[in-house]
């Protein structure tokens, strides 16, 4: 059935004004169960430029694969020294911010794309993150914006690979993404860019769909919809297991 | 061996999350206390979202308190009705306790108000117990001198009305005093998700005057209760309690726990409180030293609309 899905997804993908080079791709996974076990996922992504025509001369193709987990808002906020102490001051709040984003080239960014096409695109990692939410409440909210990717490339969840996408002979291509263990729940939109030229010349948009499964997807429905058991559940376990502790102890003593 | 979290959503090293329970379980049977003052900032720091740190920290703290108060029963160490009054206002404590946080959170500066709490409070007792634990080891070491009991100094307290005979304490007192006690122990229990026990523990010796052996139980048999009230309120309100990681940190803590308290069997009082003492004084200076010195990273990331 999602295998279904994905092949209408792609036939519906298929730009109307179809140019002289389309993109056609595929998935090695699109759904990733999170299980108790679960420490990441290996996603490949893989296609070939299907052509009517010979190749046309000029600029060189380029690939640009993205991989963008769900948005939520974030709050960022800033330290400064007040009273002798290093205390929360200044914040600014950040309306949807992806919880994971990742982007693979064939090439460097600045060579194969455009500034123009990167911003109504919004590919790279800068522009993945959306307008502010509410009044700004500091002069300058640069540092803000720029803190949040800073901190977010360092614990692996944004990142930039240039020339991670390998193009074969200007048709074949593929791209690997190694995704991190702590993985949100959602729909993980996958964007493919051929360009030439720094512009866009056919794109082609899937989704990874991310759930828990298991004991993993019970306990979490259960904790919010019937809240009351679950915190009575996660009580008496740990009754239990403190009982069962003393009780065991004292039987080892005897 | 990574273990995924399903509220939590973080995949930790179970082996890490079990020997992180196993010490606060330790400290928890050696000490009589809950040990959230411990849990919780290390839940903090190995990536747990602070939401979900305390309250699953206070499911933990029940497991390991059940395990502790059993262990005390054995030894009749607990006095009932005392933890009972105590317990009363705990309970009415905890609720003004989580007004108080609300208003705070409402006003931005929570986290400022929980991290002077701490350094003021484990710092302040924690200095306290250790001059008084090496006063006592140095009279005890010195031959001839005997080291004088002041616990049954009459002063105001004894003048107050409701008084009741608390016989596995030794004492005749009012119950107003360890009511009180356990009022102020529960706010700041709110405020900080703790447990309390290491500010009830000492309040219980010096203010309420009694004797250190029936003390761990007495604060443990409170702190059970109080910390199962606050993990419910959790569960049903905020949804933040993650049973996966509480029971990694239980099956250690629960182990833990046990060990502690046949190691308190056989330790000193003094030689304990120095240790409890100086435990206090270092997460204390810890969380100071965070305070003085300029971080490394000025900017922090908080998820969702609040904040």
């Amino acid at each position: 059935m999602i295998r279904l899905l994905a092949l209408l997804a792609l036939l519906f993908a298929l730009p109307a004004e179809a140019g002289p080079e389309e993109v056609v791709a595929g998935l090695s996974r699109d759904n990733i169960g999170i299980t108790a076990a679960f420490n990441g996922s290996e996603v490949l992504i893989y296609g070939a430029v299907k052509r009517d025509a010979p190749e046309p001369g000029g600029a060189p193709l380029a690939v640009i694969v993205t991989l963008e987990g769900p948005a939520h808002p974030v709050t960022v906020r800033r330290k400064s020294r007040a009273f002798g102490i290093w205390v929360n001051t200044d914040k600014v709040r950040v309306a949807a911010a992806p919880s994971y984003y990742a982007v693979a080239t064939t090439g460097p960014v600045a060579e194969i794309l455009s500034p123009e096409t990167d911003v109504t695109q919004r590919i790279t990692v800068p522009l993945a993150v959306r307008a502010f939410a509410g009044p700004i409440e500091v002069t300058d909210a640069r540092p803000f914006t720029e803190a949040l990717l800073r901190i977010r490339e360092e614990e692996g969840v944004y990142s930039l690979d240039e020339g991670a996408v390998r193009l074969v002979e200007d048709t074949l291509f593929r791209a690997d993404f190694r995704l991190p263990a702590n993985l949100t729940e959602g729909d993980y939109k996958t964007r493919i860019f051929l360009l030439r030229d720094g512009k866009v010349v056919d794109r082609y948009q899937t989704a990874i769909y991310v759930r828990r499964v298991g004991l993993e997807r019970w306990l979490y429905i259960l904790s919010r919809q019937h809240a009351a058991i679950y915190g009575a559940m996660s009580l008496a376990l740990a009754v239990f297991a403190g009982w069962a502790a003393a009780a065991l102890f004292r039987l080892i003593r005897s | 061996m990574q273990i995924y979290l399903p509220i939590a959503e973080v995949s930790v090293n179970a082996f890490l999350l079990l020997g992180l329970g196993g010490i606060v379980g330790l400290l928890s049977g050696l000490f009589g206390v809950g040990g959230g003052f411990l849990i919780t900032p290390l839940l903090f720091f190995i990536g747990i979202p602070p939401s979900v740190a305390v309250a699953t920290g206070a499911n933990q703290v029940v497991a390991s308190s059940v395990s502790g108060v059993l262990a005390q029963f054995k030894r009749k160490a607990v006095d009932v009705p005392m933890g009972v009054v105590l317990l009363l206002g705990g309970i009415l404590g905890s609720a003004l306790g989580i007004w108080v946080f609300n208003r705070l959170t409402k006003l931005g500066q929570i986290d400022l108000v929980v991290q002077l709490a701490y350094v003021l409070f484990l710092g302040s007792i924690g200095l306290l117990m250790l001059q008084e634990a090496v006063r006592a080891i140095r009279r005890a070491r010195r031959p001839g001198a005997r080291a004088h009991v002041k616990r049954h100094q009459h002063n105001w307290v004894h003048k107050l009305p409701l008084k009741m005979k608390f016989r596995a304490s030794g004492l005749y007192i009012s119950v107003i005093p360890p009511a009180l006690v356990g009022m102020a122990v529960g706010v700041l229990a709110a405020i900080m998700g703790v447990g309390g026990g290491f500010i009830m523990v000492p309040a219980m010796i010096y203010l309420l005057g009694m004797p250190t052996k029936v003390v761990i139980g007495t604060s443990l048999f409170q702190i059970l209760f109080v910390s199962a009230f606050t993990t419910l309120m959790h569960a049903i309100t905020n949804q933040s309690v993650d049973v996966m990681l509480a029971l990694l940190l239980i099956i250690g803590g629960v182990i833990g726990a046990q060990v502690g308290s046949q190691l308190g069997g056989r330790l000193k009082a003094e030689q304990l409180r120095i240790l409890l003492a100086l435990l206090v004084i270092a997460v204390a200076a810890k969380l100071g030293l965070d305070l003085l010195i300029r971080p490394a990273e000025l900017f922090s990331l908080f998820a969702g609309a609040r904040g």
